[in-house]
This record gives structure tokens, sequence and C-alpha cells, in this order.
């Protein structure tokens, strides 16, 4: 036993009892009984997991992904020409810094900015209502389009820069030969710059994918009754109904698809 | 010249973008009104009821009491760990050390949020200080190794070995040597998990208890129960604390 490796071993037996324990104790907890007083019971049952094919549960799952599916395309869309246009500007720099500015002010609070913007009374509204284009004020607020303008807005910076690093190490001389080779502007982005840059695209999706869905607290804020995703399914099942077996079935259920997601973008990240 | 006018233009609607809600906060914070965006008077009343509000306040002490102490337990175990296993040169190792750190990465928040609650409800741990302290600590360690390690790799183990021969001890190796070469890193994790565990919302959802309010949370609440424009007030706060912070970091750089 070297005393060396004593620091590391702390480190990793701390990580396992605290995190990885808890994870295969939710897949446990999961099989049990809800009880009222003791949170789970024996005998062990398939039932939390029937329930998840219930329309009900389905309509959320699939709500859940399409509006994760809907943000990321969004600040794709929205995160890739900006790191491309800011790849070779002077003042790169302080626009990183400008980028990452509001991630020190909470995001609860830069969400809560979304409810002055949207609200009947709000920014929007008003500026619409002078313009004369509306004459009486949009519902804008507790809807679909809240919660997605709001996961949108908190999570383009996670996109923006894994994308931007990803760009930063493209190696210059290759976009040169290519150029010096006679390929035409949208020849070198087509076959040099684009599969390049796939690594940080990819990067970039699962830092926005997976948080879209389990953010319960924008839901929570934006949403209306028709806006409830994974995450606050889940966050209700332990916290407000203390059924922990169902909130357990359904984590380990968003897990699974975790993996799915994490393994579908390792495999194509080897391939480039 | 055409194409430079459309790019900076794209440019500058994305960063419009994502500081308009916030300066609408910072414009709202000085106006006298309750519930409407329109301008009625100048007033600093929300800032008054901002420094008058003792929830608030000390859930903001809380707050930063705990970032302090878990980032500050995360990094120190962090630092060490890492710079041990680098020393050793076994690329292995280190491989086998990050294989957890790099999953917990990738975990959503909610799923390791919902295990504390249940790890901690097992080990009979109660909700508070402690728990939160533990969960931080937990969720902080991952970040602050992976964004230490790149830096650490590059230390010159000759200077560690050269220390050693010179007849210095181990610990003052690590105290005149290595932690010397390594602190721009250090402190640079350490104000990562600082941020981290500052802004946490879901993990410590699930395991605050009633007794440490801690900001996140208290803004949350305050929030769901139809906010006041006190919370417009903490974000031109907060904005001018982290312009200042900018500053001195900007002029420090440009001093070294």
């Amino acid at each position: 036993m070297n005393t060396k490796n004593i620091f590391p071993k702390i480190i990793v037996s701390w990580l396992l009892i605290f995190s990885l324990l808890p994870a295969i104790m939710l897949v446990g907890i999961s099989l049990l009984t809800p009880d009222i007083s003791s949170m789970v019971h024996l005998p062990v049952t398939f039932s939390h997991y029937k329930n998840l094919i219930d329309p009900l549960f389905f309509r959320i799952a699939v709500r859940s992904f399409f509006l994760a599916g809907l943000t990321t395309f969004f600040c794709l869309l929205l995160a890739y020409p900006f790191a491309f246009f800011i790849l070779n500007i002077s003042h790169k720099s302080l626009v990183i810094i400008l980028i990452l500015i509001p991630f020190w002010t909470s995001s609860l609070i830069r969400t809560y900015a979304m409810v002055d913007l949207l609200k009947w009374h709000g920014t929007i509204n008003n500026i619409l209502l002078k313009l004369h284009l509306i004459s009486t004020p949009l519902s804008l607020l507790y809807s679909n389009y809240a919660v997605l303008t709001g996961l949108v807005y908190n999570l383009l910076p996670f996109m923006i820069l894994p994308i931007y690093n990803g760009m930063q190490s493209i190696d210059q001389k290759c976009i040169d030969a290519a150029r010096d080779l006679g390929a035409t502007r949208l020849q070198i982005f087509v076959k040099v710059f684009w599969p390049q840059s796939q690594k940080g695209v990819i990067n970039g999706v699962l830092m926005v994918l997976l948080p879209a869905m389990t953010l319960f607290y924008i839901p929570n804020i934006l949403g209306g009754a028709k806006s409830i995703l994974i995450g606050n399914l889940i966050q209700n099942e332990f916290i407000f109904l203390n059924n922990w077996p169902q909130g357990a079935a359904t984590s380990t259920f968003l897990s699974i698809i975790l993996v799915i997601f994490f393994g579908i973008s390792q495999s194509k990240g080897m391939k480039n | 010249m055409l194409k430079k006018l459309v790019k900076n233009t794209y440019i500058s609607a994305i960063i419009l973008f994502l500081y308009f809600p916030l300066f609408l906060l910072v414009y709202l914070s000085f106006n006298d009104a309750q519930y409407s965006n329109q301008w009625h008077q100048f007033s600093l009343q929300w800032f008054k009821e901002l420094f008058n509000d003792k929830q608030l306040i000390d859930s903001l002490v809380n707050s930063l009491i705990l970032a302090f102490f878990s980032s500050l337990i995360a990094t120190f175990n962090s630092v060490i760990a890492t710079t041990l296993l680098v020393l050793q040169r076994s690329h292995k190792l280190l491989q086998k050390f990050l294989l957890i750190p790099s999953f917990l990465i990738i975990l959503p928040d909610l799923i390791l949020g919902v295990g504390f609650l249940i790890i901690l409800n097992v080990l009979n741990i109660p909700f508070g200080f402690i728990s939160l302290l533990i969960a931080h600590i937990t969720f902080c360690m991952p970040f602050i190794i992976f964004s230490i390690i790149a830096k650490i790799k590059l230390f010159n183990r000759n200077y560690y070995l050269a220390s050693l021969d010179l007849g210095a001890s181990k610990f003052y190796t690590w105290r005149k040597v290595i932690m010397p070469i390594l602190s721009p890193a250090i402190i640079s994790a350490f104000f990562l998990g600082f941020t981290l565990s500052f802004d946490d919302v879901i993990i410590s959802y699930f395991v605050a208890g009633p007794e440490f309010n801690i900001l996140p949370l208290t803004i949350f609440g305050m929030i769901r129960n139809g906010a006041t424009p006190e919370l417009n007030a903490l974000c031109t706060m907060t904005l001018l604390f982290s312009l200042i912070l900018i500053i001195i970091a900007q002029y420090k750089l440009r001093k070294s």
C-alpha cells in the first residue's frame, strides 16, 4: 500500500459514495413500493416502469424531447455563425468575456428577466402596441414558447463556447492548402471546415440537449400548466408527491436516454 | 465591406439578445413602480428594500460561506490528488482516476440532486449546511479537476526532483515550488468552483434544509410568490459586482 495515492483514493471513494452509489440506489428504489413513513418498502414491483408507458407520461416525454430538440436546434442555428464570425475579428477576447458575464448573474434572475420581457404588460407587448402592430396584448408568458425562449436564452453560451473552441483548433494551413489547390469558398467550408468543426458541435449539443430536459425551474417560472417537462415530473414525484419509486423510475428512464445520446455522440466523435 | 457589416451586425445582435433582458432589469430597478414596465420616476426605493431585506441578506451570506468552503475543499483535494498522479507519470493511473469525474460532468444536475436526496436520507445526515457542503463539494470537484489537469500536466517534473535533490522536504517542495508555479491555475479553478456552487439551483433544491437558506433558493421562492422589483435591484448589484471584478482582473493581467 503506497501512501502517495491516498489523496486520489479519497477523492475516488468520495465520488463513489456520494454520486455513483446513489445512482445505483436510484435503480434499486425504482423497483420498490412507495411508503409514507419510510419512503420505500418491499415488495419488488415493476409497476413504476409500467406507468411510464401511460399515455399521460408519454405525452410529457415527447414534449420534453421535442422542446429540448428545438432548443438545441435554435442554439446551434444562432451559435454556429456567431462562433464562425468571431473567429477572426480583432476584439475576440472582449466578445468572449461578454459571452461569459451573464454566467455570473444567477440563472434564476436571467429567467426572471424573461418574465418582464414577455408578460401581459411587458416590454415586448408595449413595443408592439406602440408600433400599432397589435391592438390587444399577446399572451406570451406561461406558454411553451416562453419556455423555449427561456431555455435558448439560458443555454446559448453553452453552445457557443464548445463550438468556438472546436473551430479555434482547426489548422489554418488546411484551409490555405485547400484554397491553393483551387477549392471555392463553399467547397472549403463543406469539405474542410465543417468536418473539423463537428467535434465542437457535438460537445455543444451534449451541453444543451440534456440540461434542456432537466432545468425544471425554467418551466416552473415561464411555463403554464401544459409546460411540464420530464425534469418537473421528477421534481414533483420526489418533493411534492413523496413517491420516490416513481421518481426513481423516471430518473432511470432519463439516465438511459442520456447514456444512449452519449454513446451516439462518442461513436460519431470517434469516426471523425 | 458588406460582408464585414453583416458580420458585425450579427455579432452585435447576439450580444444584444444576451444583454437586453439584463439591461431591462437594471432599468426597471431604478423605476418607482411595482408592477408596470412603464417609466414612472427615478427612485432608489428597491435598493433600500433590498438592503433591508434580512432574509435575502442572510441567504446571500450563507451562499457566500457555502461557496467559499465547498470550492476551497474541492480545489485543495483536487489539486493535491491530480498533482500526485501527474508526478508519478503513470498515464494508466491518471486515466483510471479521471473515469468517474468525466462521467459525472455529463450527468445532469437533476439526477445528481435526486441521488443526494437518497444517500443523505440513507446515511441519516440532517438537511442543512453539512448536506449542502457535501453535495456542492461533490458536484464541483469534477469540473475543478478538469479545469486544472491541463495546466498540471504542463508542470515540469524536474523542478520537483531538483528541489528534492537539493534536500528540501516534500512539504517544503509543495509549498515553495509546486504551489507557486500552479497558483494561477489553482486560483481560476477555485473561482470556477465558487461560481458553480454559488449559482446552483437544482442540486441545492433537493438537499437544502429549512434552517440554512441560500440565495438561489430564496430567489426561486420570491419569483414563485410573484416577484418584487427588489430582484431587479439585486440583478443590478450582481452586474455591477461582476464588472468591478472584471476590471480588476484585466488590470492585474495588464500589470503582469
